[in-house]
C-alpha cells in the first residue's frame, strides 16, 4: 500500500479534481432565483422558479446513466482516464451554460440549451465520484481507509461552499444589479480555469495500484455491468446499499445543505446575501467533521456513525426547521417604522395594463427589517388586482443571524455522520474488479435521485400546503426526507453489518 | 434476527406496493390532469423517476430479503 506521502498526492489530486466537478455541479442551484428570471418566461415566476429546480433536478437523474456509462469505462480501462473525461465533460458544459443566451433574446431555445448542458453535467459527476472514491481507497492503508477517503467526502461541501463564496464576491464586487443583469455568468466561466488546472494535476497521476494489479493478474471484468447488476449474489448488496444506506444519507444531505438553503431563502424570506453567508460559516464550521466521523468509523465501524446520524436527523428535522420559521417570522413583530421607497409602473407588452411595484422599508422593534416588494396589476379600465407577486427580503438581527447558523451548523453534523463514512463503506461492499460499476450506481441512485429531487418535491409540498391553507404549512416540505431517512433506517439497522471489511480485493 | 430479516421482506413489498398506488392514483394522474404547470413537473418527478426505483427496487428488495439472500450463515 502507499505511504502516507504518496496517499497526501493522490488525495490533493484526487480532491481538487472532484471538488471543482461538484462546484461546477451545485452553482447551478446556487444561482437557481437568478437563473429562473433568465431562461424561462416570468409571467409565473412559480412555476418558473419551479422549472429551474427541475431542471436542476435533471442533472441528477441522469447521474445513474453517467454512473453505468463512467463506471463501466473506470472497471474496463481504469480509474484514471475515465475521470480525466469527465473532469472535462462536467467543465465545458459548465463553462457554456454561462454563455447561454437569455430566454428574452432566443425564447424556449435558451431553457432548452440550458437542460441539455445541465444532463451532461450530470453525466460528468456521475462518473466522477465513484472514481474518485474507488481511486482513493485503492491506494489507502487497509486500516485507515474511512479517514482517507473522508477526505474526498469533504469535497461535496467544499464545492457548495467555494459555489456560494465566488456568487458572494462577485454579487459584493459588481453590485446586485449588474449581478443579476450579467455577472450572475462569471460562476460558470471562472469553472474553466479551474477545470483546466486540475487537468494538468490530474494527467501525471498514476493508475490505482489495485486496478494495476488486477490487470497484471488479467482478472479484469469484460462485462462490468453484466457481473454488477446481472449477478443476482452482487445485485443484492446494490439494493442493499441503496435502501439500507445511500438513500438515508441523500435525503439528510440535500435537507441539510440545499433545502435549508432555500428555506431560509424562498420560504421564510431572508434577504439573499444573509442566506448565502449563513449557509457559508456552517458548511466551513461542519467541514472537518467529515474527516472526524471518516477517521472514528475506522474504529468503531461505519454502520454505527451512519445509522445515529440518520435517527437524529430524522427526529430533529421538524423541530429544527420550526424554530427556524419562528426565528425569521416577521409577522409577529412589532413594527416600528414604515416608509414607501420606491413606487414604478411597467406597461405588460401589447396590453395597455401594468405591473406597479412598491418596495416598502419596515423596521421592526427587535431591530430585524423588511425590504417588501409587492407587484400589483392596474388594468386598463383602472381596476386593480392586489398581489401579484409578493417578496420579502428580511434582515436578521446579529442574535438570530447566529441563532439560524448555528441550527444549520447541527444538520451539518448529521451530514457528515451519514456522509464521512459512506465512502469506505461503499468501496468495502464490493470487489475490486466491479467496484467502479457497483458503487456509483447505487450512490447516484440515492444522492442524484432520492437527494437530488428533494428540493423540488419539498418546495412543491410546501408550496401546495401554503396554498391549501394547512397548519405548519412550512414544514410540509420535510415530510419527504424525514419518511425516506425513517424506511432506510429500519432497513439499515436490519440489514447491514457494523464489521469493517479490511481486504481491497 | 435471519427470521426478522426473512420476514421483514413481506413488509418491503407491501411497501413497494402502498407507495406505488400511492404516487400513481394520489399524486400522479390528479395532478396530471390539474393543468398547472407546477403540479405537471411534480407528477412527471413522482411517476416516472420516483415511482418505478422505490416501487421496483423495495419488491425485489423484500423478494430477496423473503428468499433468505440477506441472512447471514451460521
Amino acid at each position: 500500500m502507499s505511504k502516507p506521502n504518496n496517499i497526501r498526492s493522490v488525495i490533493i489530486a484526487s480532491s481538487v479534481g472532484t471538488l471543482i466537478e461538484w462546484y461546477d455541479f451545485y452553482i447551478f442551484g446556487s444561482l437557481a432565483v437568478v437563473i429562473s428570471t433568465k431562461f424561462f418566461p416570468q409571467d409565473n415566476p412559480t412555476a418558473a422558479f419551479l422549472s429551474t429546480l427541475a431542471t436542476f433536478a435533471a442533472g441528477f437523474v441522469v447521474r445513474p446513466f453517467g454512473a453505468l456509462f463512467f463506471g463501466r469505462l473506470g472497471d474496463m480501462i481504469g480509474r484514471k482516464y475515465t475521470f480525466l473525461v469527465t473532469l472535462l465533460l462536467m467543465g465545458g458544459s459548465t463553462f457554456l451554460i454561462g454563455c447561454v443566451p437569455s430566454y428574452d433574446r432566443i425564447g424556449f431555445l435558451a431553457p432548452l440549451l440550458v437542460l441539455i448542458l445541465r444532463l451532461l453535467q450530470g453525466l460528468a459527476l456521475g462518473g466522477e465520484y465513484g472514481g474518485a472514491a474507488t481511486y482513493v481507497a485503492e491506494h489507502s492503508p487497509e486500516k485507515e481507509r474511512g479517514y482517507w477517503t473522508s477526505w474526498i467526502q469533504t469535497t461535496a461541501t467544499a464545492g457548495l461552499f467555494i459555489s456560494l463564496l465566488v456568487i458572494l464576491i462577485t454579487r459584493n464586487v459588481l453590485g446586485i444589479e449588474s449581478f443579476e443583469d450579467w455577472g450572475w455568468r462569471i460562476p460558470f466561466w471562472v469553472s474553466i480555469i479551474m477545470v483546466i488546472v486540475s487537468f494538468i494535476i490530474r494527467r501525471n497521476m498514476s493508475e490505482s495500484p489495485v486496478y494495476t494489479k488486477i490487470k497484471e493478474e488479467g482478472k479484469i471484468s469484460v462485462n462490468p455491468l453484466k457481473e454488477s447488476f446481472g449477478n443476482r449474489y452482487n445485485f443484492k448488496f446494490v439494493l442493499l446499499a441503496l435502501f439500507g444506506a445511500v438513500m438515508g444519507q441523500g435525503v439528510v444531505w440535500y435537507t441539510g445543505q440545499f433545502y435549508a438553503m432555500s428555506f431560509i431563502g424562498k420560504v421564510c424570506g431572508v434577504a439573499g446575501q444573509q442566506t448565502d453567508t449563513i449557509m457559508a460559516v456552517a458548511l466551513l464550521l461542519g467541514t472537518p467533521f467529515f474527516i472526524f466521523f471518516g477517521k472514528l468509523s475506522d474504529t468503531i465501524g461505519r454502520k454505527k456513525i451512519m445509522m445515529w446520524g440518520l435517527l437524529l436527523a430524522v427526529l430533529s428535522y421538524r423541530p429544527i426547521y420550526n424554530e427556524i420559521y419562528k426565528t425569521i417570522d416577521v409577522s409577529k413583530k412589532t413594527v416600528v417604522a414604515e416608509k414607501i421607497i420606491s413606487k414604478k409602473g411597467k406597461q405588460i407588452p401589447h396590453t395597455q395594463d401594468s405591473i406597479i411595484t412598491t418596495i416598502t422599508s419596515i423596521s421592526y422593534s427587535d431591530k430585524s427589517s423588511n425590504e417588501l416588494t409587492v407587484k400589483d396589476t392596474l388594468f386598463e379600465n383602472g381596476d386593480i388586482k392586489p398581489n401579484k407577486e409578493i417578496k420579502k427580503s428580511i434582515s436578521l438581527t446579529t442574535n438570530n443571524y447566529w441563532k439560524l447558523i448555528l441550527l444549520v451548523f447541527i444538520q451539518i453534523i448529521f451530514v457528515t455522520m451519514v456522509y464521512g463514512p459512506i465512502a469506505a463503506f461503499l468501496v468495502e461492499m464490493f470487489p475490486a474488479k466491479i467496484r467502479y460499476t457497483s458503487i456509483s450506481l447505487p450512490y447516484h441512485i440515492g444522492n442524484g435521485i432520492f437527494g437530488g429531487l428533494l428540493p423540488t418535491v419539498a418546495t412543491y409540498l410546501v408550496t401546495t400546503a401554503k396554498i391549501t391553507h394547512q397548519p405548519e404549512w412550512y414544514l410540509n416540505g420535510l415530510w419527504y426526507p424525514i419518511i425516506v431517512g425513517a424506511v432506510c433506517f429500519v432497513i439499515g439497522m436490519l440489514f447491514l453489518k457494523n464489521d469493517i471489511n479490511h481486504s481491497n480485493d | 434476527m435471519n427470521s426478522i430479516k426473512k420476514y421483514s421482506g413481506i413488509i418491503w413489498i407491501a411497501l413497494g406496493l402502498v407507495v406505488g398506488y400511492f404516487n400513481i392514483v394520489m399524486m400522479g394522474i390528479p395532478k396530471i390532469q390539474s393543468g398547472k404547470q407546477e403540479d405537471l413537473v411534480f407528477a412527471i418527478i413522482n411517476l416516472f423517476i420516483l415511482t418505478p426505483i422505490i416501487t421496483g427496487g423495495l419488491i425485489v428488495f423484500g423478494y430477496y430479503a423473503l428468499k433468505g439472500e440477506y441472512s447471514e450463515k451460521d
